[in-house]
């Protein structure tokens, strides 16, 4: 597994529990935690094809776009929201993780970090914005509009009032991510709650 | 009818008829004494019955979902690119049943039927008829059928009001609920269109009151008017530009033309006025858009769409498509918002789609893809 992720949202997310995925792609997340936690889930995805994917593995599912599609679910209170591996994808990223600590009991969520070591020295050696396997996009074409580093996504949870419940970092580099995260980490998992 | 037509189709079916000796009290405080339905069958029920589906029609439907009535027949039934074998609504393995409506104007009891009371066609002095009543005649349907659940209840329109109503007013009978095109409640501009088609059909003199059989006549120009009218609304305005554009049917703009110049549009929206008259009847019209504007799924309960799901049990499938206008994707999204608040299991998917209030009805890779996956989890 690339992301390092999944693994960590399975763990996290409550045996049984009522689980929102904004941007749940083909639905594999959701479809392990229906397998593996026995949730009540739902996912939400904009693209047509996503959509027909994760109806196929059974899932309940709205297509609807992540952000304005948010207030759909002003009557809704889930045990978890997830955001997996897409904050850097969402316009006003801020407004959204206000907005799910809101009707989610919790939220978790993953994001690739770009405080990465390689990120860094990429940019400082060639002068290029940073490319690498998992996110293959030049800067003008790309989907992933606001990357964050672990540094930059505990300070916005700071200055939001959201509540860091607990942190988990993947990377080859093992222990060096649990000590300097914003720099080894590859990507960065957060349950995360409103005070 | 050829032979690739017949591939994935139902192929040759006949109608047929179940008489209700019993009365029917209708929501409007008056009551049938009996009535008869007309319907079509597809497919084979299962031992134990599990693999009933329903499908209800739209304003305009009838009991003829699919397949052809005769080797000649070049039209198959409305709704022949959803159901069929290996089609969303899979007829290798569900049994489907779909009736004509009471208050319709294909075989079951309606307006053009005789009045035992006075040895004359009712005419306007049919009882208004409602969705819910409608559900009430399809319950003794399924009973007579000797089915006693519905693995699936399924419709467009008017048709996925229906759908709608079945979740909440017999949920025990309901597993899955799919509602395509459809809304709880019509708009005020919806409703407003319809009332524009019925005054057209009013205001033909040979509308007679809605008793034009007695006369041997028919409001035809009314009817045409308000099909007219009601086909716009079911068209997308690109759609319209790409099929008609400012294309002319016949003529010129040169003066020295005698002959006047005729749009396509014009032309087209004529042949389907006229097609309507031969097939459809006026009284009927009148019931079946009072129907759709007095359907109100919102009213049921005193808290509104939330309080009136609560009881349903079903699973829900609820499609739109985006260029319809006439039943607005936001109309399905504010059903799918309501489930969701109501603590439901639902899909929603909205449909890029130019073909209007008519997607419904076509063969549209996304749409049909996205209703077969989920016909999958129906148990059959």
């Amino acid at each position: 597994m690339q992301r390092g992720d999944i693994d960590t949202i399975v763990s996290w997310v409550p045996e049984g529990g009522k689980v929102l995925d904004l941007g749940c792609g083909d639905g594999e997340l959701l479809h392990q935690l229906q397998n593996e936690k026995r949730v009540e889930g739902l996912g939400v995805d904009i693209d047509p094809a996503n959509i027909i994917a994760a109806v196929s593995r059974g899932l309940c599912v709205v297509q609807q776009d992540m952000e304005d599609g948010l207030q759909n679910f002003a009557g809704s209170r889930f045990d978890a929201v997830i955001i997996a591996y897409s904050l850097q994808v969402l316009e006003r990223p801020h407004a959204v993780l206000e907005r799910i600590v809101n009707i989610g009991n919790e939220a978790i969520v993953t994001f690739p970090n770009f405080g990465h070591w390689r990120s860094r020295l990429s940019l400082l050696l060639s002068g290029r914005m940073p490319k690498t396997k998992a996110l293959p996009y030049s800067w003008f074409d790309t989907p992933n509009i606001h990357f964050c580093t672990v540094a930059d996504f505990e300070a916005l949870c700071k200055d939001l009032n959201i509540v860091v419940v607990e942190r988990r970092m993947s990377s080859h580099a093992g222990l060096l991510a649990q000590l300097w995260p914003n720099l080894f980490a590859k990507s960065a998992s957060y349950r995360i709650t409103r005070r | 009818m050829t032979q690739t037509t017949l591939d994935n189709s139902v192929g040759i079916v006949s109608p047929q008829r179940a008489h209700f000796p019993e009365a029917l009290y209708l929501e409007s405080g008056e009551a049938l004494d009996g009535f008869e339905l007309i319907y079509e069958t597809y497919g084979e029920l299962c031992a134990d019955g599990s693999n009933a589906v329903l499908v209800c029609h739209a304003l305009s439907g009838n009991h003829h979902a699919a397949g052809f009535h005769s080797e000649n027949d070049t039209k198959p039934g409305w709704w022949d690119t959803v159901i069929g074998p290996g089609k969303p609504i899979d007829t290798n393995r569900f049994f489907v049943v779909c009736p004509n409506n009471i208050g319709g104007c294909d075989g079951s009891t309606g307006p053009n039927s005789l009045c035992e009371a006075t040895g004359e066609p009712w005419g306007s002095h049919f009882p208004q008829v409602t969705v819910a009543d409608w559900v009430e005649t399809q319950k003794r349907l399924a009973e007579h059928l000797d089915i006693q659940h519905w693995a699936a209840v399924i419709g467009g329109s008017l048709g996925g009001m229906q759908a709608l109503e079945w979740s909440v007013r017999y949920p025990d009978w309901v597993s899955h609920c799919v509602a395509i095109a459809a809304a709880p409640g019509l708009t005020a501009q919806n409703i407003a269109f319809n009332e524009i088609a019925r005054q057209a059909i009013f205001s033909d003199p040979e509308w007679h009151d809605g008793n034009y059989l007695k006369v041997a006549s028919n409001p035809a120009q009314g009817m045409a008017l308000a099909r007219m009218v009601g086909h716009l609304t079911y068209m997308s305005a690109d759609k319209m530009t790409d099929r008609f554009g400012r294309e002319l049917r016949q003529g010129s703009f040169d003066p020295q033309d005698d002959e006047e110049p005729v749009f396509q549009v014009e032309s087209y929206l004529r042949y389907q006025g006229s097609q309507f008259v031969s097939r459809f009847d006026a009284n009927t019209y009148v019931l079946m858009t009072r129907a759709l504007d007095r359907f109100d799924l919102s009213a049921r309960g005193q808290g509104g769409l939330i309080e009136a799901l609560k009881d349903a049990s079903a699973e829900f499938l609820i499609i739109s498509f985006s260029s319809d206008w006439r039943f607005a994707p936001s109309r399905s999204q504010e059903m799918a918002n309501a489930l969701m608040s109501a603590e439901k299991r639902v899909t929603y998917s909205d449909i890029e789609s130019d073909a209007g209030h008519d997607a419904f009805l076509l063969d549209d890779a996304n749409y049909l893809a996205l209703f077969s996956a989920w016909m999958g989890r129906v148990a059959a």
